[in-house]
């Protein structure tokens, strides 16, 4: 027996505890079945873009913090690196290492709270979030102690780092990273084996390879797919050829793969921060640049593999002291643009853990 | 590791002064309160036949008998329309009324406590601890806030159905503990129907929340009804069924029998018939929309599912009422399958509203604990599980009990053989056809499990991912 039923219209978000943040999603549906999803972006945007032409290169630093807010040392990083390919700068060897290390850091805070917030999608009640919470703000400490700040960190800087880690930094991220092994091990204990989880996440939101590279997907979600991509393999950038680590990659696609590619992913910057820590040149952290830099007229295009995918900056020189162009190549909003191709079909919470798996930053989205 | 490396530790709030002196105020009251209760108890007040709440009956008994003199001093129409004992009746209905309701009253302002104390510390936080001492008072805080909120009513609403709801799910959650047997002779409504009155009960409440879901006038609010709807009606089969199990090996629908028949016994039907222990713990979840079942009020999903729009005291009727289910499930688990006030004989010394208090106790703390601990399920995947899982295995576990049972009554074996033999083959029988039934229903741990990803050094794109799939 069928009964006649007729589409109808639900608003998830702007408020909504599943979108992380003012984001909203227009789903047609038909008892539970989607039919349709119209994605609304645009409540966080604050014309980031437009506003730094009207700085100065270092002013527009803190900018690049707040985009995506949850990896703001990648995202100076990347502006960072843009800048310097355009004016020719050197980075002494130390703050290279310094960058590798505070960016997968980053990575690992990251890549914490998306997991965390994807089992949270999945209904578990704020548990492994909280549990993930706890390793993301020994890191956040660790942020604190060397510049001041936690979340907008504000850190990198064109021609190195603002500041050498101070004395206790040390003793303290090497507990971190002796500890971080044990914890990730729990998450597994925890999760991975999780019959629930399994039903919840295994063959929802699937992408193929080819769906995922023709969508211009990257980072986990890509390697998720099976394609064997990451940046720092690929286009090694500060020092990252010098070091011995593994790219996960996935089987299906599903966001199951997603989470494990994340978890495997947290272990694998626990090596690489192992190894810079070890390999630590001494020198200058910084070179000195002008206050007011005034690269030669030119563009230049940097990108680095940020925690949610490839984190691209594109900065156009008239030889004034601000850029006369830049854009910012938000991987959430890539990332985000399949949503429809993966959720359509599905059940209501099937979307929901398939929004919850791409992991996104509604303040890199709107910019 | 320095201090600010250990947020805990940093968060720690020196003890001032003051709370010390709150703290020892605090101490000697309860002191107080437990040495005067004991001096009551060792004293022998009371006719000298105190020894437990349950020796209450002796005042409780004269008072009867003089409501029954009062009674016969009635005039005699009175008598014809109303019966003899009509005063008695009513004067006992009375007090029992009041004491039920102090009591889920005040057990839910302390589990209220108790349940986020819990969650905070399975999530490693520390949970409320600011109200009172070791935030005791948060609950009653809690509570004065939801009772200060603006009544608001969303626009569209059905007026008079939106105000219905929270009384309507009240009052079954107050009938529902009418049959616990706490101790010996002490239940308030000792039914011989008690389960058919319990099952009938229990889905009264599933009315009050498709109103709740439908007058709000909200697509969250009636998605969440629609699912508690679903929900409710087909986990009452598979939980009527484990109760089919239990009354078919007591042979009694009292909750007072079943209970004595396990104190006789000297077993639990829960270690019986642990088949009927999972179905009835997983559907009462399923009953209770708490976690892995949930479904009804996904946060994550569907916001606050069927009371989206209520807030203010009327969510505190709702968040209260289903506080007060979950523990009244942990009484029910605990009658039925966990041997209800009896402890092996230990009954004997240690009151028996104490041991009852214990087990709900326990069942209580598993309900947090799995609350604290698991993901949850789909609305689809519990509906399955239920009809084409739960369903099933119970059918065959019914018709095996029956079997069972039978033999028992004619077998002239000892009692502990022949039950620890039901023991065995229950435990057997659950074992086996749950991993059967699961197989035949397409469930391949082997094939759909745990899949780690495999880690590459070589970069590439799409042909390298094609390589690393037909390899694999």
């Amino acid at each position: 027996m069928t009964t006649a039923s007729e589409p109808y219209v639900l608003n998830i978000g702007p408020q909504h505890p599943s979108t992380h943040g003012v984001f909203r999603l227009r789903v047609v549906m038909d008892g539970e079945r989607i039919q349709d999803i119209d994605m609304v972006v645009g409540y966080l945007h604050r014309s980031m873009e437009k506003l730094a032409e009207e700085r100065t290169y270092t002013q527009n630093i803190p900018f690049t913090d707040r985009t995506d807010y949850l990896a703001a040392m990648s995202n100076n990083l990347g502006y960072c690196l843009a800048v310097e390919r355009l004016a020719d700068v050197e980075v002494p060897e130390r703050a290279s290492y310094l960058r590798v290390i505070f960016a997968e850091l980053q990575r690992l805070a990251s890549h914490s709270m998306a997991n965390g917030t994807f089992i949270n999608d999945a209904g578990a009640w704020q548990t492994p979030l909280m549990y993930m919470f706890r390793e993301r703000e020994k890191i956040l400490d660790l942020f604190e102690m060397t510049c001041g700040a936690r979340l907008t960190t504000n850190y990198m800087r064109i021609g190195g780092v603002a500041f050498d880690p101070p004395p206790e930094f040390y003793p303290a991220i090497e507990s971190l990273i002796d500890e971080m092994p044990t914890r990730i091990a729990e998450y597994t204990e925890l999760l991975v084996d999780n019959e629930i989880l399994i039903a919840r996440a295994r063959g929802i939101g699937v992408l193929t390879a080819a769906e995922a590279i023709n969508g211009s997907i990257t980072g986990p979600m890509l390697r998720a797919s099976g394609v064997p991509w990451d940046l720092r393999k690929a286009e090694p950038y500060c020092a990252y050829d010098q070091f011995d680590f593994e790219i996960p990659v996935g089987h299906t696609g599903d966001c199951y793969d997603r989470f494990m590619v994340r978890l495997e992913e947290m272990r694998q910057s626990v090596r690489i921060i192992r190894q810079a820590l070890d390999g630590l040149p001494s020198g200058p952290h910084k070179t000195e640049i002008p206050l007011a830099l005034r690269p030669a007229p030119g563009e230049a295009y940097a990108r680095v593999e940020g925690p949610r995918g490839e984190l691209g900056f594109y900065v156009v020189s008239d030889g004034g002291p601000a850029p006369a162009r830049f854009h910012i190549r938000a991987p959430s909003l890539i990332n985000l643009s399949l949503l429809r191709q993966m959720a359509v079909g599905a059940a209501l919470p099937d979307a929901i853990v398939t929004l919850g798996s791409t992991d996104i930053v509604v303040g890199e989205i709107d910019r | 590791m320095t201090a600010a490396l250990d947020p805990i530790r940093a968060a720690r709030v020196p003890l001032t002064g003051a709370k010390l002196v709150i703290g020892v105020i605090a101490l000697v009251i309860l002191a107080g309160i437990a040495g005067g209760v004991g001096f009551l108890v060792v004293s022998g007040a009371l006719d000298g036949h105190w020894y437990d709440l349950r020796d209450l009956g002796i005042p409780i008994a004269h008072l009867r008998g003089w409501l029954d003199e009062q009674n016969k001093a009635q005039p005699a129409q009175l008598h014809d329309l109303l019966g003899d004992h009509w005063i008695s009746y009513l004067t006992t209905a009375l007090i029992g009324a009041i004491g039920i309701l102090s009591f889920v009253g005040g057990v839910l302002l302390v589990l209220i406590w108790v349940e986020r104390r819990l969650i905070g510390r399975i999530q490693v936080r520390r949970g409320p601890n600011r109200v009172g001492p070791y935030g005791l008072l948060q609950p009653v805080a809690d509570a004065i806030k939801l009772i200060q909120k603006e009544v608001l009513i969303p626009n569209g609403a059905d007026r008079f159905l939106f105000f219905l709801p929270p009384i309507l799910v009240f009052i079954p959650g107050l009938l529902v503990w009418g049959p616990v047997p706490w101790a010996p002779n002490m239940n308030y409504l000792d039914l011989n129907v008690g389960v058919l009155y319990l099952i009938a009960i229990s889905s009264l409440a599933t009315i009050a929340i498709f109103i709740a879901g439908w007058s709000s006038n909200n697509h969250y609010a009636l998605l969440g009804a629609m699912r508690t709807v679903a929900m409710m009606i087909s986990y009452e089969i598979p939980l009527s069924m484990a109760l089919v199990a239990v009354v078919l090996m007591t042979g009694s629908m009292q909750l007072s029998q079943i209970v004595q028949w396990q104190a006789d016994h000297n077993v639990w039907l829960g270690a019986l018939m642990p088949l009927a222990l999972f179905t009835f713990f997983f559907s009462s979840t399923a009953e209770l929309n708490r976690t892995p079942n949930d479904i009804a009020e996904a946060e994550s999903e569907i916001v606050a599912g069927f009371r989206t729009e209520y807030f203010g005291m009327k969510f505190g009727l709702f968040y209260a009422v289903e506080l007060g289910n979950a523990v009244a499930v942990g009484a029910f688990v605990t009658a039925f399958f966990l041997g209800g006030w009896s402890l092996f004989g230990l009954e004997q010394w240690i009151p028996p509203y104490l041991i009852f208090a214990v087990k709900v106790s326990s069942v209580y703390f598993v309900l947090v604990w799995l609350r604290g601990t698991l993901p949850r399920f789909r609305l689809d995947q519990l509906m399955a599980f239920a009809w084409k899982y739960l369903i099933p295995i119970n059918l065959a576990n019914t018709v095996l009990v029956a079997i069972e049972v039978t033999a028992f009554n004619h077998s002239s074996l000892p009692g502990v053989v022949s039950l620890g033999a039901i023991g065995v083959v229950n435990l057997v029988f659950t074992v086996w056809v749950a991993r059967r039934w699961a197989r035949f229903l397409g469930y391949r741990p082997e094939t759909e499990h745990v899949l780690h990803p495999s880690l590459q050094t070589q970069v590439g794109g799409l042909r390298a991912a094609e390589r690393l799939r037909a390899s694999s």
